[in-house]
């Protein structure tokens, strides 16, 4: 029988890996808005569990909201991502260093 | 019904309707040309939603079925929200015209994260919480990367952006455990389950969660790392904007949240914000002491402020919260002040960074100097001025609430930071001959410079009435 701790261990392992992809990789600004996505879905996972073991709308609702928002948040990143790309001629993560201290 | 919700969003609702009308007049007719009017007219409006928000509207409303709350304390946070915001955009301007920057999409992403920074600070829900936050937040990413052909500023940007939407990821994890483990995303209903003493696991993991996502928001220890990196790639009108409002908003919502939400669990949280607290004190004083670019060192300085606010917070009482508003607002008129100086400085119409660059101001240029030590001692802490007032009310609150060590923390902090401040002054006037820096000096930045000094010195009258306003925004706040 699958429960609700499933549904939330799912979402954590998923929301943990998003946030190791944030920080180890060194590779690729690509993967980190893969990984911000990845965060945002486990949370959306956790949402519609939540929703659905309470026997309450407003977590979908909610989860809605989370990806509608997330969509404009990968746009926008994507935009400043091009820009960056323009200027400096690379989008590698080791290369996001002009400013330090 | 509907319109009795409209009508409590109204302020929202038209800041909202004139930045998309804004941004289609503009697209269809002169484009940049009319930057500059439109940044006047949206810092005129913002003036006037400011002082209608003010004297209009008494009591506490909510709208949206508890979505929306419309009381007190939001009114305090909103009117310094819109007045700063207004502040920057006016003195930002004829900065970004000469350097060819001023778009027509500034003003107008501004006005919509004042609209972001208003729903913030009037959440009643977690949902408004998130949407708020997200609105405020998107624009100002677009905002630090504002100058698309600066490498600085389009990291900036992306900087800000990584980090603030991991942040965003961390706080809306929580929310989604708050929602699981309350059983509702309203803060009336939150408020309920959370009672003191059995404040269950999944409900103190997402308050935990919570609280680090806000924090990075506020830039609090150890979630600062973007902070002096973004102040100083972005442009620094847009520096100087987001050392104000959205700091403001900020702590308006960290405050809501855990004082709604959380109301009945103080001890629960209070200890968390209260190690925030003292972490950022001492970063931001220790590590300012090395910066010699005057932006990064408004950076570091602003995670110091942070630190004291974040004190009145920690408090947890009604004391606290208007210790912090209070502070809030000295320390965003302190801001505008010493950012109206920053963006005066400049060599050969090349803006300068280099507090090295500050040597014998003094002797050039007496009465602008005069005021910038004026500011400077007030943002150390110095008596005379309202800047040691405003740390004085934070350290009262946390010693009334049994937290004398932090104060003790805080009074040491203050007089560690005190030095990278005093250093800028020792400078201006005991420093070694340097090059001479550009007399030019637009008189709106004068204007706000010295408005701002004067208001540090003859604010200790009174404080303009803020005090008694900001105690009754914490009595709606606070029950």
């Amino acid at each position: 029988m699958i429960g609700i701790e499933h549904y939330l261990t799912v979402a954590a392992t998923l929301f943990v890996i998003g946030i190791f992809g944030l920080f180890l990789n060194r590779k690729n600004v690509i993967i980190l808005l893969m990984s911000i996505e990845l965060m945002l879905l486990a949370v959306n996972i956790n949402l519609v569990a939540f929703s659905s073991f309470l026997g309450d709308l407003v977590g979908q609702v909610f989860t809605l909201f989370v990806l509608t928002v997330a969509a404009a948040e990968a746009a926008i990143g994507l935009a400043i991502l091009v820009c960056f790309f323009r200027n400096r001629g690379t989008i590698a993560v080791e290369d996001i260093n002009m400013m330090k201290g | 019904m509907i319109q009795a919700d409209l009508s409590v969003i109204l302020p929202e609702i038209i800041l909202a309707l004139y930045a998309m009308a804004a941004l289609l007049g503009a697209v269809y007719t002169g484009k940049d040309k009319l930057a500059s009017a439109i940044t006047w007219s949206t810092s005129g409006l913002m003036v006037v939603l400011a002082l209608w928000i003010g004297t209009s509207g008494s009591g506490s409303t909510t709208a949206f079925g508890g979505m929306f709350v419309d009381d007190g304390f939001a009114r305090f946070a909103k009117v310094t929200i819109l007045l700063a915001a207004a502040a920057v955009l006016v003195m930002g301007q004829e900065y970004m015209l000469r350097r060819g920057m001023l778009r027509f999409e500034y003003p107008i992403l501004v006005a919509l994260s004042a609209v972001g920074m208003m729903v913030m600070v009037s959440a009643g829900d977690l949902m408004s919480l998130y949407m708020g936050l997200e609105l405020q937040s998107l624009a100002l990413y677009v905002v630090a990367s504002m100058r698309r052909d600066s490498v600085k500023s389009t990291e900036a940007g992306l900087k800000y952006f990584v980090l603030g939407a991991l942040s965003s990821g961390l706080l809306l994890y929580g929310a989604s455990l708050v929602y699981g483990f309350a059983g509702t995303t309203k803060f009336a209903g939150i408020i309920d389950v959370a009672q003191h003493g059995e404040v269950s696991v999944g409900l103190l993991f997402g308050l935990v969660l919570l609280i680090s996502g806000l924090g990075f928001k506020v830039s609090a220890v150890p979630f600062h790392m973007w902070t002096p990196d973004v102040y100083e790639g972005a442009p620094t009108p847009v520096t100087a904007f987001f050392a104000s409002a959205p700091k403001v908003a900020a702590m308006g919502l960290f405050a809501r949240v855990m004082h709604d939400a959380f109301g009945h669990a103080i001890s629960d949280w209070s200890q968390v914000v209260a190690l925030l607290s003292v972490l950022s004190m001492f970063l931001g004083a220790v590590a300012a002491i090395g910066q010699r670019n005057i932006k990064r060192l408004m950076a570091y300085s602003s995670i110091a402020h942070m630190g004291y606010a974040l004190m009145g917070l920690a408090a947890g009482t009604q004391l606290g919260i208007e210790a912090m508003l209070v502070y809030m607002a000295i320390y965003v008129s302190m801001n505008i002040g010493t950012f109206a100086f920053i963006l005066m400085l400049q060599k050969d119409g090349q803006p300068v960074t280099d507090i090295q660059a500050l040597n014998q101001y003094a002797r050039r240029e007496p009465g602008k100097a005069l005021a910038v030590l004026v500011l400077l001692f007030s943002l150390a802490g110095v008596p005379p001025m309202l800047g040691f007032f405003g740390k004085f009310y934070v350290l009262r609150a946390a010693y009334e609430a049994d937290l004398a060590w932090l104060a003790i923390a805080g009074v040491v902090a203050s007089v560690i930071g005190a030095f990278y401040y005093l250093r800028i002054v020792y400078y201006m006037y005991f420093g070694e001959e340097a090059e001479e820096l550009d007399r030019t000096g637009s008189p709106v930045l004068w204007v706000f410079l010295m408005g701002s000094a004067a208001v540090m010195v003859l604010g200790i009258i009174n404080m303009f009435g803020v005090d008694g306003a900001a105690a009754a925004a914490a009595a709606a706040l606070v029950h």
